[in-house]
């Protein structure tokens, strides 16, 4: 080993092919939530008996008044448009391994009847289009399956 | 009330895109070197560590343990923090809690990030709701991009305001050696010009409408220790230390759907408690620097309004009247900041560093008030969802 530390080589070990299979509870009222996506192709949420607000998805507690909460209230499938992009570089999607489709519309959306946002993607890529306060209503896949996919997109609606 | 703490150290590494000559262990062993030597200390002084970075990133874990021939730590009481992009502002606060108790004299804190060795937008996505949030949710530049969104659209900020940030960003960076983005070429145009040169260049890429290359943070190798002394020694230690004032931080986060997109209230709600507990009422004029944890431009306009330096959709004039630049009223990150630099888990406690550096007057050429620095401020990132915040002054609190 003659050579001065410019001229040696530098060499990196990379992790191959991984692949990790998780499982995530969804919960009691999460499995609500979605099983009423896959069943009837309508969204619920729950209302806080406290300060009022409704959250989508429901959860069991409010964390601003820390109470428990019980009581599930429907929600629309239309709403507005809160805060958006259009997405245009490529990365992996951890929880399947695969390349997302890139570029895409993705907006936090206030449907009406609730006060939290709930993030999903646009059909859309137009930034003309695709805006703050922009009306967008919910597609649902033909084959359901219980997860947040079973919403195919939003689409823009006027 | 605990005992009054100092920052008596700082050391740092060379931030690049990627380095290929160390290994973490050996990366962290740069900036503790460096910080021990700058506080005249040796391994032996320091009683306890703290040390963070993100372990999804790299795809270790552990760090605490597998580090620590390099972070000093051997037979020595370490903890380990990882909060995302606030860790180094988390260790910091760590740090100065462990000597505020009286427990421990001298605490090391210690944050690092080898980004060129992961996915990092695969890893950050890890960081949210696997359920709920997800699917589709495009990491750092997706959330972001999102809140540049609903802050374009309340005030009529256009693509040239958030360049003017970047420009400034990239501006401060040539006077800092370590930080990662050098862009000479600069140097040789009026800020008006960079700024229309950024927003209209194709080779600018558009990641996610509305932000550009230009507008996010690099992706940097790097690491940074600061050393926290209690106040019975610190005075011994460095001439000149930079005390710990108030420090910080707030949560405000279920799922990311349930923030408050047109405010920051966490970044507020830190703020407003440190302002209150050094007793500023009017931070613009009070504070003399900043070291801020902006990872994108439009958080150089928005946030500074959530910290109280301005009002609601008040942030551009302040860029653009000059008033954070270097020789401006309040100058905002002398070194380039995150946006010039980001080694992610090291990245809040630069902030620190490089606030305690303006305190000590050993700033050297991004050095501001020609040393005469009463107040630094600093921050950490966590998006609208956490915040930490620390500030550092001078005069030994009472
Ligand atoms: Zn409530």
């Amino acid at each position: 080993m003659t050579q001065n530390s410019e001229q040696q080589e530098l060499l990196t070990v990379n992790s191959g092919e991984a692949f990790q299979p998780f499982n995530w509870s969804v919960g009691k009222y999460g499995s609500k939530f979605l099983a009423e996506i896959r069943d009837n192709q309508r969204f619920i949420g729950i209302k806080c008996s406290k300060c009022g607000r409704v959250y989508v998805p429901p959860r069991k507690i409010c964390g601003r008044c820390y109470v428990e909460m019980d009581e599930f209230v429907p929600v629309s499938t239309e709403g507005e448009i809160g805060v958006c992009a259009i997405i245009q570089f490529g990365f992996i999607d951890p929880s399947t391994g695969h390349q997302e489709p890139v570029p895409y519309g993705y907006a936090f959306i206030k449907l009406d009847g609730a006060d939290t946002y709930l993030p999903y993607y646009i059909d859309s890529t137009d930034p003309e289009k695709v805006k703050v306060g922009a009306r967008v209503k919910a597609v649902f896949e033909e084959k359901r399956s219980g997860t947040m996919l079973d919403i195919k997109h939003f689409v823009l609606i006027d | 009330m605990g005992k009054r703490v100092a920052i008596v150290g700082f050391g740092q590494t060379y931030q690049r895109s990627s380095r290929k000559d160390v290994n973490g262990p050996e990366l962290i062993n740069e900036a503790v070197r460096t910080a021990l030597e700058d506080a005249g200390l040796t391994i032996k002084d320091i009683d306890a560590i703290v040390i963070g970075n993100m372990d999804h990133f790299e795809g270790v874990n552990y760090v605490d343990s597998w580090s620590v021939e390099g972070s000093g730590g051997v037979m020595k009481p370490i903890f380990k923090l990882t909060t995302g992009g606030t860790t180094g502002s988390t260790v910091a606060m760590a740090g100065y809690y462990h000597v505020a108790s009286g427990i421990f004299d001298r605490v090391l804190a210690i944050g690092w990030e080898k980004n060129s060795e992961s996915d990092t937008t695969g890893a950050i996505v890890t960081a949210f709701n696997p359920v709920w949030e997800r699917p589709r949710f495009g990491g750092a530049i997706a959330g972001l991009a999102v809140e540049a969104s609903k802050y374009m659209h309340n005030y009529n900020v256009t693509e040239r305001d958030g360049a003017r940030v970047a420009v400034r960003e990239r501006l401060h960076a040539l006077n800092n050696p370590y930080s990662h983005l050098h862009q000479e070429w600069m140097k040789s145009m009026e800020i008006e010009q960079i700024v229309d040169l950024l927003v209209s260049s194709e080779e600018n890429q558009m990641l996610a409408y509305p932000l550009r290359m230009s507008d996010m943070c690099p992706r940097t190798d790097g690491a940074a220790a600061v050393i926290f002394a209690s106040e019975d020694i610190a005075e011994k230690i460095a001439p000149r230390p930079a005390w710990v004032v108030s420090t910080h931080n707030r949560h405000n986060y279920s799922l990311l759907g349930d923030i408050d997109w047109d405010n920051n209230d966490t970044l507020e709600g830190a703020s407003k408690a440190v302002f209150k507990d050094a007793g500023i009422k009017e931070p613009l004029k009070e504070i003399d620097v900043c070291e801020l944890y902006l990872p994108y431009s439009y958080a150089g306009l928005k946030w500074m309004e959530s910290i109280g330096f301005c009002g609601p959709g008040e942030g551009p004039k302040l860029v653009w009247d000059g008033v954070t630049d270097m020789d401006g009223e309040l100058p905002v990150n002398p070194s380039g900041g995150v946006m010039s630099s980001n080694p992610i888990g090291a990245t809040a406690l630069l902030r620190v560093g490089e606030g305690a550096l303006q305190v000590m007057g050993k700033a050297k050429d991004r050095q501001v008030k020609g040393g005469d620095v009463n107040y630094a401020f600093t921050t950490g990132f966590g998006g609208c969802n956490w915040a930490d915040v620390m500030l550092l002054g001078k005069k030994k609190p009472s």
